[in-house]
């Protein structure tokens, strides 16, 4: 085998590693925190893990579209953690939805690092090692096949999650924190009872084999299936900001510093994503007695998020705070198109995913270049003194904005035109268009509120408090995520069809247990539980 | 009574009192109870394997085999529940000594207007 071939066969398992190996190597290198007042050794040393971390992240970034182009005609690339066949070992498995979310987390984190060695990065310590984790828990729970491998990555990138969010450190990111924690560790427990509670009932957490036996589940079991499917989407719901479960979020990401804020814009996806896993397809249609759960609950919740976002968004007195809700409001839009359960509207969704994850990200880059220019008014959305550069920081505002509310032509309206179109003669069509309508007019509302203050109804008696503009570096980081955004448009048709590609992927069950499991696999392989093969049918828990 | 009972009578016990502390407004007791909350969920995971007496833990030609999985999976939980906690209490200290106060919303607790006192 040429190592050509070597390399190819384990590229899925290098989008995990390379993320991994680079926060261990940044870890062993170490980091005596780099700031101004540092000596030489450590100015150099931050220099030094700042090209790692880049070139790291960049290698990212191609892997993962070598990943995407790989899936993109459709086969399912399976990797198999040490050669175990597949519902006994743990599988990392690359499908459409796969590829994308890789390349969508390593297209946010490559400008999101190179706006933190703008500076940011020198205000703690480890900084870029705990960057590298995060993608690695990202990665990790984005390609693995298995439910609580999940779980596990899902810790990862949280436990990474918790330190970068105290990154710059100071009182309210503290208290913040501290709560973020709380919460999530009382979320991890819920979730570990309901992969308890499915291995119980199905005994296998393969994600494909779940998919096959599932559906075998009837009677008594079917209900307490059932009931596991929804623990796992309040985790889910919890982590994607889903109302009621969304109240933690504006003040988290508000408190972040602005590149962690940015890079947390894709956390709230790995819920998305995990919903349109776990809910989405091992609970999809087709699933027997425990099939289609979430339906009732995912809807309605998710307009409701919507709406609520977009209320909090309205409220907000500080420009961090505003995006973070519209953050909840986008979430709560692409949820409800997951909530339709069709194809077209999984598509729609997966559209709408990109372009809000982008622009979300571009837009806390933004609001922390526009505070850093309003001397001590900084982000409270209050008439001040004018920024020094009103054009091009309005502008980019002003190209955000749109695009969060869905003006045409950028891919905010498309992916709302598409999630309009997907839901026409379903039985809540009323609901999903008024309140998607609505939302993107209020959200206008809010961003023209917000963009009037900052950079119209500005004090012209005061001097401006400052004369330097923000350097090319920063908001080059800004321009390249709301620049990706833009693209969407212009590249909407060929990424329209792979987004339809990918919901066609992922509804066709078989195909994906066929290439997890091999032809022998599946619902004829015997089960892992070894006393099942033996006692099939008797009481099972008797002495 | 059986085993089955008492087990899950006392997963229940203590998720019980664990979601009681969680709820509390001060820190450390909210540590306490995400502690005990872990104890009760590896347990869950445990029993989940179903309970056995005098099983082989491995493949054998004899009739009852213990599940070994869902002890792999505890184990995991485990280790992971340790480090988050470990994590959670340097936190709150940490927040202690920015805020002053050990109270999760990092406001001073009222003393007598509600049941948060110590």
């Amino acid at each position: 085998m040429n190592p050509a071939q070597m390399f190819g066969e384990h590229l899925p398992a290098m989008a995990v590693l390379l993320p991994a190996l680079t926060a261990i190597l940044l870890l062993v290198m170490g980091d005596q925190g780099g700031g101004a007042n540092s000596s030489e050794r450590g100015r150099r040393r931050l220099l030094r893990a700042r090209r790692i971390g880049l070139v790291s992240t960049l290698i990212g970034l191609l892997i993962a579209i070598e990943l995407a182009v790989l899936a993109s005609d459709g086969a399912i690339m399976v990797y198999r953690m040490g050669d175990w066949p597949a519902p006994y070992g743990i599988v990392l498995v690359i499908d459409r939805l796969s590829a994308l979310m890789l390349v969508l987390t390593s297209a946010v984190a490559l400008p999101v690092l190179w706006y933190a060695t703008g500076g940011w990065d020198a205000h703690g310590r480890y900084f870029h090692a705990l960057f590298q984790f995060q993608l690695m828990g990202l990665a990790g729970a984005f390609v693995t096949g298995d439910l609580f491998n999940l779980f596990v990555f899902f810790e990862v990138l949280l436990i990474a999650s918790y330190v970068l969010l105290a990154h710059g450190q100071g009182r309210e990111r503290f208290r913040v924190g501290l709560q973020y924690v709380v919460l999530n560790l009382a979320a991890s427990a819920l979730f570990l009872i309901g992969v308890a509670l499915i291995y119980a009932l199905t005994g296998t957490l393969n994600m494909a084999d779940l998919a096959l036996r599932v559906p075998m589940v009837d009677g008594p079991d079917a209900a307490v299936l059932e009931a596991a499917s929804l623990m796992l989407l309040v985790v889910f719901g919890f982590k994607a900001a889903l109302v009621p479960l969304s109240m933690w979020l504006p003040a988290t990401y508000a408190a972040a510093c602005a590149p962690v804020a940015a890079l947390f814009a894709i956390m709230t996806k790995v819920g998305v994503y995990s919903i349109l896993r776990v809910n989405g397809v091992i609970f999809g249609v087709d699933a027997g007695a425990a099939a289609l759960g979430a339906q009732p609950w995912l809807l309605p919740l998710a307009l409701a998020t919507s709406a609520l976002g977009v209320t909090g968004a309205r409220a907000a007195r500080t420009l961090p705070r505003l995006i973070a809700w519209l953050t909840v409001s986008s979430v709560g839009t692409i949820l409800a198109a997951l909530g339709l359960f069709t194809e077209a509207a999984w598509s729609a969704a997966l559209y709408y995913l990109i372009q809000s994850t982008l622009v979300m990200a571009g837009l806390f880059l933004l609001a922390e270049l526009v505070a850093a220019q309003r001397g001590d008014t900084a982000d409270r959305l209050v008439p001040a003194s004018p920024v020094a550069q009103p054009a091009l920081l309005g502008g980019l505002m002003l190209l955000a904005a749109a695009s969060a509310a869905g003006l045409p032509p950028l891919p905010g309206f498309l992916g709302k035109l598409m999630i309009l179109n997907a839901s026409s003669a379903h039985a809540w069509q009323v609901a999903v268009w008024s309140v998607v309508l609505l939302v993107g007019f209020l959200s206008l509302l809010g961003l023209a509120r917000a963009g009037n203050v900052l950079f119209w109804h500005v004090r012209d008696d005061l001097p401006p408090a400052t004369h330097t503009g923000a350097s090319l570096k920063l908001v080059s980081a800004a321009l390249s995520l709301l620049g990706a955004a833009v693209a969407m448009s212009v590249f909407a048709a060929p990424l329209m069809r792979y987004t339809d590609a990918t919901s066609a992927q992922l509804r066709d069950r078989d195909a994906y247990a066929e290439a997890v499991l091999g032809e022998q696999g599946g619902a004829q392989a015997d089960t892992a539980r070894p006393y099942r093969i033996q006692r099939r049918g008797a009481g099972e828990s008797q002495p | 009574m059986s085993m089955e009972f008492l087990v899950a009578t006392g997963i229940g016990w203590v998720s019980f009192c664990g979601i009681y502390l969680l709820l509390r407004g001060r820190s450390y007791p909210v540590v306490l109870g995400l502690t005990l909350l872990g104890y009760a969920v590896n347990v869950f995971i445990f029993t989940m394997g179903r309970l056995w007496t005098a099983a082989a833990p491995i493949l054998t030609d004899g009739p009852d085999v213990a599940d070994p999985l869902p002890q792999a999976l505890v184990l995991t939980a485990i280790v992971i529940g340790f480090a988050t906690t470990g994590f959670v209490i340097e936190l709150a200290l940490r927040s202690h000594h920015e805020s002053g106060t050990d109270h999760v919303d990092g406001t001073p607790v009222d003393e007598g207007a509600d049941g948060d006192r110590q």
